[in-house]
């Protein structure tokens, strides 16, 4: 029989167990830790599984009132981090009964709440979390999916092109509207609102919906395509957020837009839940995602975030583009697109992947690749992204010599080109000159653009690479 | 005056201004390039399928169906031959291919090999 033994004792003694075999139904964690000074690796993890599931710092005797060795989180496996001592990973194996069904949010506040702030480590970032099976499908994910969305929308057989309009903040309703329209006419399927247009005085939400909604349906009159705006919802109260989504509803538009790190994944959730219930798409920005994600030693993972969300629900979200001006390193990226996409996702720690990851039935969510792109970039988008993503520009359309709809033109022409090419078995990142030149030739639109943007590239380093590259 | 600043030409009520989905943004694709898209239809291993429309009902979810998907044709000429003899039965009609995947039930190939009524 157990005995109340008061005191402090060494975390390892309860919470480090290497012998231990995960189990399928155990939600798991790798962490990066940067101990303090003098810390062993065996007693930082303890720690670390211990303040994000059961312990605290003392015995308290109602601990023997239940069964901790089953509700523990165990730390069972510790790694170098590749060319970097001042770190480690730390795998966290924590029994699915921790955290309540459907709930991301009861899932991050156990694994990313006070054990960041725990003086013993210097620094902490969650890398990857495995889901089990049992919990994903206690979630209701992206509301529509890949499938589904391009039956909606009658988009088939290449990625989906679409423009965030600027500026940014300043247009009233109707000069939007007018922006909207010119990109959609010129063959775009969707424009964007950014994500920090909400309801400011220049454009309330109320009067910038009904601009955009006769914008859509009259560039969808016009070219006989089906278009969409992605009007953001995003909004002080989740009372204002449902009521801007019920108009954009009301005005027959397919598809509102949410931030979720800034708004919350309660409010997410909530709002993916009305979507699935009201046939609308989820386009997912992620404001905020690089104050939690850039720091090589201390956050949180992209890809952790990417799988929350697809739990949480979206049917678009971003990715970075690899080519643009964001950050993003090209096999990180393909990792977290993966995550995004596909039904299983295999261990692979050459794209930082840590974990088997089995999303079973639950849909996939498109890419959305944003970010300083233009014509020239497309080629590789292609060769990168493939068909399930959007191309989302902005700069690129809009700042086409001739206007929206001329840009707009460029972009799809562009696109079309290289997916032709693809499809005829050509290297399309390595030809992307010669096929972009020769679509030009009978695209006066698509010409004027690679003349406009020749020689614009964004050529840093990452900040953020992944472990096995930076050693 | 002449600023360089070309006009957007496109009207709604204009079928020239219509566009039909993946490649409508091309010039009409040329029999041999017909032939390529056919061959990469045959190489993912999807199945064929022909649909065509009045063009005033081009945006409809659903065209005719020609005949059934030729499920398990591999030989891209076969498949041409069967997209012709669609064309020949409906004069005027847009016609497209499509190459189906029916384990994500989704369309990986579709494009308008003839496209009916004003030409554009």
């Amino acid at each position: 029989m157990a005995t109340y033994d008061a005191g402090v004792k060494d975390y390892a003694q309860t919470y480090w167990e290497p012998e231990y075999e995960p189990k399928d139904t155990d939600l798991l964690a790798c962490f990066k830790i940067t101990p303090q000074e003098g810390v062993p690796r065996e007693e930082a993890a303890a720690a670390v599984a211990a303040e994000s599931s059961t312990g605290t710092w003392t015995t308290v005797w109602t601990d023997l009132l239940t069964d901790l060795e089953y509700y523990k989180g165990r730390a069972y496996r510790v790694e170098d981090v590749p060319g970097d001592a001042s770190c480690f990973y730390a795998f966290v194996a924590y029994p699915l009964d921790l955290f309540e069904e459907g709930s991301v949010v009861n899932v991050l506040t156990s694994l990313v709440g006070n054990v960041f702030g725990f003086k013993a480590i210097r620094a902490l970032r969650l890398e990857d979390v495995r889901f089990p099976l049992h919990y994903v499908l206690t979630c209701g994910g992206p509301p529509n999916g890949i499938i589904v969305e391009r039956d909606k929308m009658d988009k088939y057989g290449r990625p989906l092109l679409g423009c965030t309009i600027k500026p940014k903040l300043g247009l009233s309703g109707k000069n939007y509207g007018r922006a909207v329209y010119e990109c959609l006419r010129g063959g775009l399927d969707f424009t964007k609102d950014d994500e920090n247009v909400n309801s400011q005085p220049f454009m309330r939400w109320r009067d910038r919906f009904e601009n955009v909604a006769e914008a859509v349906e009259l560039a969808e009159a016009e070219t006989g395509e089906r278009k969409g705006h992605y009007l953001n919802v995003t909004a002080p109260t989740v009372e204002d957020m449902y009521e801007r989504a019920e108009f954009a509803k009301e005005l027959g538009m397919p598809i509102i837009m949410h931030d979720f790190l800034t708004a919350g994944f309660t409010a997410n959730t909530s709002l993916a839940n009305w979507c699935r219930r009201n046939g609308m798409l989820l386009h997912i920005h992620r404001a905020m995602h690089a104050v939690i994600d850039r720091n090589p030693y201390h956050g949180i993972h992209f890809r952790v975030l990417v799988k929350c969300l697809r739990l949480s629900g979206g049917d678009h979200m971003h990715s970075g583009t690899v080519v643009g001006k964001l950050e993003g390193d090209r096999e990180a990226t393909l990792g977290w697109i993966d995550l995004m996409r596909e039904r299983f996702v295999p261990e692979q720690r050459s794209r930082g992947i840590f974990f088997d990851q089995d999303f079973g039935h639950m849909p996939g969510l498109f890419p959305v690749a944003s970010g300083g792109i233009h014509v020239w970039h497309i080629p590789s988008l292609v060769a990168i992204f493939g068909d399930d993503a959007v191309f989302q520009f902005g700069g690129g359309t809009l700042g086409h010599p001739w206007g929206n709809a001329a840009g707009a033109t460029a972009n799809r022409v562009a696109l079309e080109a290289c997916v032709e090419a693809r499809n005829d078995g050509r290297d399309v990142e390595n030809e992307g000159t010669e096929i972009l030149t020769h679509a030009a030739k009978s695209s006066p639109e698509l010409a004027a653009a690679l003349e406009t943007w020749r020689n614009i590239r964004f050529e840093f380093d990452s900040v953020d690479k992944l472990d096995e590259v930076a050693k | 005056m002449e600023n360089g600043i070309r006009d957007f030409p496109s009207r709604v009520g204009e079928q020239t201004s219509k566009r039909l989905g993946t490649f409508s943004y091309l010039p009409p694709l040329d029999a041999a390039e017909v032939e390529r898209q056919t061959e990469y239809l045959v190489r993912r291993g999807l199945t064929a399928m022909i649909e065509h429309v009045e063009p005033e009902r081009a945006t409809a979810r659903y065209w005719y169906m020609w005949k059934l998907p030729l499920f398990g044709e591999t030989d891209p000429g076969a498949i041409r031959a069967e997209v012709d003899a669609c064309i020949r039965a409906n004069p005027g009609h847009h016609v497209r291919l499509i190459g189906f995947e029916p384990k994500r039930q989704t369309q990986l190939v579709a494009f308008v090999v003839e496209r009916g009524g004003a030409t554009s």
